[in-house]
């Protein structure tokens, strides 16, 4: 009977959790501590956003879709989360991460704390996000740090896929009827603003870039305009102009969105200190 | 999830008369199968009750499933930690899955998923009454899935071996993964129940409380009220009556509330050494009945759920449709670009 073989079978935390550290000098330590809260903030933030939909999706088939989606942005962060905690070796875990911080200290890119709005607007999201994701994670597939590497080579898969799914969303509404053009044309009108985030730097990413940890973000704006421009095209919708609006979400700095975010996500480790789940 | 009150739904099919308009040869073909134990598949012959009663039964259960997302996706967004988050998530996807693989199988008796869906939503189809109560703290995901998936895995497992070939496979597949549900839900009430704060454990206490009786009512009406379950008895779709699966599930999961450290709310539960089965309390019926009949406390809220869904996602659907249309009127004209 399973509760008999659950019984015998409680696994030991502290097996899983043995990681052996590269050894940095102090900065780079911090700035990859910090660089792994940009990355896994963003997908856990992303998660949570996706998982929303959650009984809510137009049609079965993109239930299923998105809670995909959610659940590989969700094993993502986790590995992402528990290997910064390991490095900062505050004895924070994924979860004391993930759940018990104060809003100012996640470092999620902006556009991934925005509201889901339709069904058009979380598919445009997912498109760019996915696209410049797929691009970073190929990256860092040949990062010096041997961890961030490996996770790279997962997620670099789910990314793709990620990319390919709410792609042809975007290219099925952008070019479906009207109304579904213009809802997709204002979807992107209103995201592109928060990409350009995304390639900003500042001496955290110089660091890591140098030490051949990460790849200087600036570096990767050209191939991702390459990379979404045809998809674009293919959906009728008109690439929106350069504008001056900068996003802060990789600083800390978050829209008013983020904290109503927080504590419905929070809502059980904070209700319930010290719980075992 | 699951599936109940198949009582109901073969009182209504039981009006449909099988044999009387069909060939004789065809029926007893038929007869001569299910005596044999074979399943029936597709494209054979069926007399037409038997065809609308798995309809009904087959589309019952896709529909319980999908509105049954709902209660657990509740949760999702405040999941404690993220492994709980991504346990429930996969399940609540399952749950999309099965539901998936139920409308195929419906498919199969010759009606559209579409058709389905909107018997469901104008009402017309009913789903699990089970799904009408609140999932209200983090422990009812837990006891959702120890009891109410425990309850319909005892449903589900004589319908693997049930005469229609589609469906039977497909709950083959379902019971996998719902005890697969039921482990994990039972396994995080272990770990409030065993290392967590008085707070939590209250919590789990309070849940068992609020689903021990709705769990139980899952399996029907008693048998001495059961109106019609000889012809699907006959049929090879229903195999086990109602009470003798209460019985099994009571019994089985008992012993599971004594490891997990948790009161069934009930005085009359007493082991009977004599029968070789716990005796239970008398089941409220009326509030059965009440919440079947739409005045359960969610109820409104779910199926207001499932209408905003379907009608928010029209202009998807109409999309995706026009731009199949598009892609195709492309293809003719400019065969090479396909």
């Amino acid at each position: 009977m399973f509760v008999t073989e659950l019984l015998q079978t409680t696994p030991d935390p502290a097996a899983e959790t043995a990681l052996t550290l590269p050894d940095y000098d102090p900065e780079t330590q911090a700035a990859l501590f910090r660089y792994l809260l940009r990355l896994g903030d963003s997908v856990l933030i992303l998660g949570q956003r996706t998982s929303e939909w959650c009984g809510h999706a137009p049609v079965l088939e993109e239930e299923m879709a998105l809670a995909n989606f959610g659940l590989d942005l969700i094993g993502q962060a986790r590995m992402l989360l528990t290997y910064a905690g390991a490095l900062e070796g505050k004895g924070r875990d994924e979860d004391t991460l993930a759940f018990l911080r104060y809003e100012h200290e996640y470092r999620n890119v902006t556009m991934t704390e925005l509201p889901n709005g339709d069904f058009a607007r979380t598919m445009v999201r997912h498109f760019l996000f996915a696209s410049w994701m797929v691009l970073l994670w190929a990256r860092l597939q040949s990062s010096a740090d041997p961890h961030l590497a490996a996770i790279a080579g997962k997620a670099v898969k789910e990314a793709r896929y990620h990319q390919r799914h709410a792609g042809g969303w975007v290219v099925r509404l952008g070019d479906g009827t009207a109304l579904s053009h213009d809802k997709t044309q204002a979807a992107l009108d209103d995201l592109w603003p928060y990409t350009a985030e995304w390639f900003e730097s500042d001496e955290d990413d110089a660091r890591l870039a140098q030490a051949g940890i990460a790849p200087h973000p600036g570096e990767l704006a050209a191939p991702w305009r390459e990379t979404v421009t045809p998809t674009l095209a293919e959906a009728q919708l008109r690439m929106p102009p350069e504008s001056p609006f900068r996003s802060h979400g990789r600083w800390g700095r978050h829209s008013e969105h983020m904290g109503h975010l927080l504590p419905e996500m929070q809502y059980l480790q904070r209700a319930y200190p010290g719980g075992k789940w | 999830m699951y599936t109940q009150a198949m009582d109901l739904i073969a009182k209504e099919a039981g009006n449909t008369t099988p044999a009387t308009a069909e060939p004789e040869a065809y029926q007893r073909e038929f007869d001569a199968k299910i005596d044999r134990g074979d399943f029936i598949e597709p494209k054979d012959w069926m007399p037409e009750g038997y065809r609308k009663t798995l309809i009904r039964q087959i589309s019952q259960h896709a529909h319980s499933e999908v509105v049954g997302m709902l209660p657990e996706g509740n949760w999702i967004t405040r999941a404690p930690t993220l492994k709980r988050k991504a346990i429930l998530l996969a399940k609540v996807q399952d749950e999309g899955g099965h539901g998936l693989y139920l409308y195929a199988a419906a498919e199969t008796l010759g009606v559209s998923r579409t058709e389905l869906i909107e018997a469901l939503l104008s009402g017309k189809a009913k789903y699990s009454s089970i799904f009408n109560y609140p999932t209200l703290t983090w422990a009812d995901v837990g006891v959702i899935g120890w009891l109410v998936d425990g309850a319909a895995i005892m449903n589900q497992i004589p319908l693997c071996k049930c005469s229609y070939g589609p469906y039977a496979r497909a709950m083959v597949r379902i019971c996998k993964e719902e005890s697969f549900h039921q482990r994990q839900g039972y396994e995080s009430l272990l770990v409030m129940m065993r290392e967590g704060t008085p707070e939590q454990k209250a919590m789990v206490q309070d849940a068992v409380n609020r689903w021990w009786w709705p769990a139980l009512m899952m399996f029907g009406p008693p048998d001495s009220e059961s109106v019609h379950s000889p012809q699907s008895m006959r049929w090879g779709i229903k195999r086990v009556s109602n009470d003798e699966l209460r019985q099994k599930f009571v019994d089985a999961t008992v012993p599971q509330a004594e490891v997990l450290g948790v009161t069934l709310p009930d005085p009359h539960l007493k082991w009977n050494p004599e029968r070789g089965h716990y005796d239970f309390g008398p089941i409220n019926w009326k509030a059965f009945w009440d919440v079947i009949n739409g005045h359960g406390p969610c109820n409104r809220d779910r199926m207001a759920a499932r209408r905003r869904a379907w009608e928010e996602g029209a202009w998807v659907r109409e999309a995706a449709e026009a731009y199949a249309e598009k892609a195709k009127r492309r293809a003719t004209t400019h065969p090479t670009a396909a």
